[in-house]
């Protein structure tokens, strides 16, 4: 595999804590993802990963600690505001619209780019018609990119599940994100959709530079693309390194491999 | 006079080639700078490169290589689907002087070890990171390759591999350098010859290693011009190009008929786009083996199930006109007014749109070969107004040898021998041709070249096969497997395994059939039937059955197979040559035929010997005169375990037919 180089870090998680009501589901939790990484979170299941993700994605608002983003802290951020400050997310359970096309979903990824009021994109006029067209330029690129050129005019619930998950990227990526979060983005996979899965995460981080997060629960391919791996158990910390490192130590080993294995 | 013998007679009226591949692109470009030469849909728009922009990209290309180091007379790999650059690629290789070797894409690396060793190649052009991977581990063992220059970028960013660099910077550097010597570009298209080696193509033996067959600018151009004419096209006419630019069908109908008549070219966004991007361009002339057209025909058939009663009652109705009505039209044939008019009808309400539908709207002339194509499948796109023709020929003839006039076509002849072409059969019934499209030879195999060429200029095309009363040329079998009926009623009687094979596999039921019958009185058949079609059938009469050998020992499906076979002897009946190898009794098999077990070959056609070795005690029974035979048989699972499958096989005696002239 060809190396990548990784920068400094862009995301830094400080302390985060979360409860609802008296359930802790993360207690205390650092890590931090460097420019270019990609950045896995393992756990068993309940283990707080898809709600760390909630967390940095704005979703869910943590009691303690704070995260920032190129040196920005925030506290009490909504999703919209994270996503301006270019983090993208994919979806444990898809979030598409089903019976719109590959080309429009993709489309709504580029929503926050377009300046033209609902009046001008009503009637398609003026700098709507220009916008769209520039924007068309970015989802097109993203099309060839993820190889779906044959499914553009095929609204996605007609699509097969593996179609599906890589539509869901593509609208991610449709934002040009600089920190991309994915969910689970193989869960669900036949061996062969993940092996294609995770030739386009790799390629999105070669050829965007994007730094990637992701939860992942098919330890071979967390050991095979990830750079760095935090593990989470019972809403804490547990292990945080290298993927060798991570697999060879014993608490992670008794707290989830072993489970599995 | 037959028509076949005035057309062979016309041969002499042939014209002389005067060009070559990057003369013919310059005189595009001079006279139609404006005009597009290819298409490619990409970013989800339809692309155009004009005459005069690809002669320029051709002359940055040709003046890069040069650089770069490419001799005349050496060869440059190109691998890739169809994209323009490529296309480039290779005429700039011809305006050195250099010998473009397309490759197959979708090769395994191992396999291009053999061609870039024996063409001593350097230098290789390819479309992306999976060929430049295929490169990488080619180098191991073709150590010469030196230079790598891909089209595409995508996943090679961080690739750091001596001699690997972007088609972009090749194209940059040719620039810089034509500036730097002008005049050069033209000069060396200047010095080319027609006599000279435009390409090389390695065709996939059956046995042993791929030969490459040599091709000169005169062979291609020769032939490519005839068609042309033969079928009248023009500079007007659209070709989509989505078969291996590897194989020589390919490359004539969209690079050397392309150049000859200054057509359009359009590539497709992808392989998985093909479909799409038929209907969005609507060739007017088109080719496809059989095996396309029976994907689209089912296609379109699974929707039609899922059509409404009203909607498929109509889309029947129409067929069935159509089936009955069409090819006549097709033929010029007279056909009764009334009927004309239920046509017409016809025409607005199913088959204009499902030719739009299928991409056929303009289609002016299409093409299928390089296997028999089933009579229903024929007649379907016949039916519709659609004017599915077929043809005859090799790699080593440049393809055109016989086609198919506009009004005769049909689904057992290949047609006549078009302008250029002498054709004569062998006492044996092996077909030889003598054509300016010959190959010059097999490189560097001196032994293959005098195998195939004679001293006096045929070329074995190892096809047995007559020219039948039409004067259409007719192929049976290959030549080797031809054999004679010997003893019995029909001694000395042509016997054409693959021929009959071919009919009883054009039925939905029947998947493989083996026929035996050389040097034998009679003809009989071991068959397959299909597991899907034939259990479709069973189910839908409430037999329940447990597998496949279950399934093939049914009375009732021995009884379904038996009239299949019965349709192919009446078929056979009014064949002039082979009436006489009509099938007297037939067994079905216990298992399927399986390349695993070495029956097949991995390309799926029968291994008739092996088989014949392999299952003698079936053989022995049909020729024995036994009702039934009982059989045990080794069969290898696909996660390797050894089982064995054992059953008592009955055999079934067939009515034949006496012979009876063809009905014309």
């Amino acid at each position: 595999m060809v190396a990548r180089p990784t920068g400094e870090v862009i995301l830094d998680v400080h302390n985060i804590s979360l409860r609802f009501g008296g359930v802790k589901a993360l207690s205390d939790i650092s890590f931090d993802v460097r420019e270019h990484e990609i950045r896995a979170i393992i756990g068993p299941n309940g283990a707080g990963k898809s709600s760390m993700l909630n967390c940095i994605n704005g979703v869910y608002q943590p009691q303690e600690g704070s995260i920032s983003l190129r040196g920005q802290t925030f506290r009490h951020m909504n999703s919209r505001q994270v996503a301006q400050m270019g983090v993208a997310r994919t979806f444990q359970n898809l979030a598409l619209f089903k019976g719109m096309s590959v080309l429009d979903n993709l489309m709504t990824g580029r929503h926050l780019q377009m300046r033209s009021n609902l009046f001008q994109q009503a009637i398609r006029w003026g700098a709507a018609e220009r916008e769209e067209t520039e924007q068309r330029v970015v989802v097109e690129r993203i099309i060839d990119f993820l190889e779906i050129q044959a499914y553009r005019k095929i609204p996605v619930g007609r699509l097969p599940y593996g179609l599906q998950k890589r539509v869901d990227l593509g609208r991610a990526l449709a934002m040009q994100p600089q920190v991309l979060l994915l969910d689970e983005p193989m869960a669900g996979m036949n061996v062969e959709e993940k092996q294609d899965m995770s030739r386009f995460i790799l390629d999105v981080n070669a050829e965007f530079g994007t730094t990637i997060v992701l939860i992942e629960h098919d330890m071979g391919v967390v050991m095979d693309i990830s750079d760095r791996v935090v593990v989470l158990n019972y809403g804490r910390k547990i292990g945080d390194g290298l993927p060798e490192q991570v697999r060879n130590d014993p608490e992670v080993v008794s707290a989830y491999l072993g489970t599995v294995h | 006079m037959t028509l076949g013998a005035r057309r062979v007679a016309a041969s002499f009226e042939s014209l002389i080639v005067t060009s070559t591949f990057p003369r013919l692109l310059l005189d595009h470009a001079a006279r139609r700078p404006s005009a597009p030469a290819l298409r490619e849909k990409d970013f989800g728009i339809w692309q155009t490169l004009t005459w005069s922009e690809l002669a320029a990209l051709v002359r940055a290309l040709a003046c890069g290589l040069a650089e770069a180091g490419l001799q005349r007379g050496e060869h440059l790999v190109v691998i890739g689907e169809n994209r323009p650059r490529l296309y480039a690629a290779m005429l700039a290789a011809q305006a050195l002087g250099a010998v473009p070797v397309p490759l197959y894409q979708d090769a395994a690396a191992t396999e291009y070890v053999f061609p870039i060793g024996n063409a001593e190649v350097a230098f290789t052009i390819v479309e992306d990171q999976e060929q430049v991977d295929k490169m990488i581990e080619v180098r191991a063992s073709c150590p010469r390759i030196s230079r790598i220059w891909f089209d595409d970028p995508r996943g090679l960013r961080h690739y750091d591999e001596p001699g690997l660099a972007p088609l972009d910077a090749l194209v940059a550097a040719g620039r810089a350098w034509d500036e730097k010597h002008p005049g050069f570009f033209e000069a060396e298209v200047d010095k080319a010859k027609t006599s000279d080696v435009a390409a090389l193509f390695f065709t996939s033996g059956t046995t042993g290693n791929p030969k490459g067959v040599v091709h000169t600018h005169a062979t291609l151009i020769d032939r490519a011009a005839a068609g042309a004419r033969f079928d009248k096209l023009t500079a007007d006419d659209e070709v989509l190009a989505y078969l291996p630019p590897a194989w020589v069908g390919q490359n004539i109908f969209s690079y050397a008929q392309w150049l000859v008549c200054g057509y359009v070219v359009n590539c497709p966004e992808s392989a998985s786009t093909v479909t799409i991007d038929l209907k969005e361009i609507g060739p007017t002339y088109y080719f496809a083996p059989p095996r396309v057209f029976e994907g689209l025909l089912t296609s379109v058939m699974i929707r039609m199930e899922d059509a409404g009663r009203f909607k498929r009652w109509l889309f029947d109705r129409a067929m069935a006109l159509a089936r009955r009505v069409g090819p006549a039209l097709m033929d010029k044939k007279p056909v009764g007014s009334l009927d004309r008019l239920r046509y017409a009808i016809g025409k607005v309400l199913i088959y204009g749109p499902l030719r739009n539908t299928l991409g056929f709207s303009r289609v002016r002339v299409a093409y299928t070969a390089g296997e028999a194509i089933g009579p229903d499948l024929f007649t379907f796109y016949r039916s519709l107004g659609i004017n599915l023709k077929q043809l005859y020929g090799s790699t080593e003839t440049a393809v055109f040898v016989c086609l198919q006039p506009d009004n005769e076509a049909r689904s057992d002849t290949v047609g006549v021998p078009i302008e250029g072409v002498e054709l004569k059969v062998e006492p044996s019934g092996e077909i030889l041709v003598r054509s300016p499209g010959l190959l010059k030879e097999y490189y560097k195999n001196p032994e293959a070249t005098a195998e195939v060429l004679t001293a006096d200029g045929w070329y074995r095309t190892g096809d047995a096969g007559f020219l039948d009363a039409a004067g259409h040329v007719k192929i049976i079998d290959r030549a080797k497997d031809v054999g004679r009926i010997a003893g019995g009623d029909h001694d000395g009687a042509l016997f054409a395994p693959k021929y009959i094979e071919n009919k009883l596999k054009f039925f939905p039921y029947i998947k493989e059939a083996v026929a035996f019958g050389d040097g034998r009185e009679k003809v009989c058949v071991f068959v397959n039937i299909d597991l899907e079609a034939v259990g479709n059938w069973a189910e839908k009469r409430n037999l329940p059955y447990g597998g496949y050998t279950e399934l093939s020992q049914k009375p009732e499906v021995s009884a379904l197979v038996k009239e299949c076979v019965a349709k192919v002897n009446a078929d056979l009946a009014t064949d002039e040559k082979l009436a006489g190898s009509q099938i007297s009794r037939f067994l079905i098999l216990h298992k399927e035929l399986d390349a695993d077990d070495g029956e097949l070959t991995r390309t799926r056609k029968v291994r008739r010997g092996f088989i014949a070795e392999r299952y003698d005690v079936l053989v022995d029974a049909l020729y024995g005169g036994k009702s039934e035979q009982y059989v045990e048989t080794q069969v290898k699972f696909e996660d390797g375990r050894i089982g064995k499958v054992a059953a008592t096989l009955k055999i079934v005696d067939v009515p034949t037919f006496a012979p009876v002239g063809r009905a014309a």
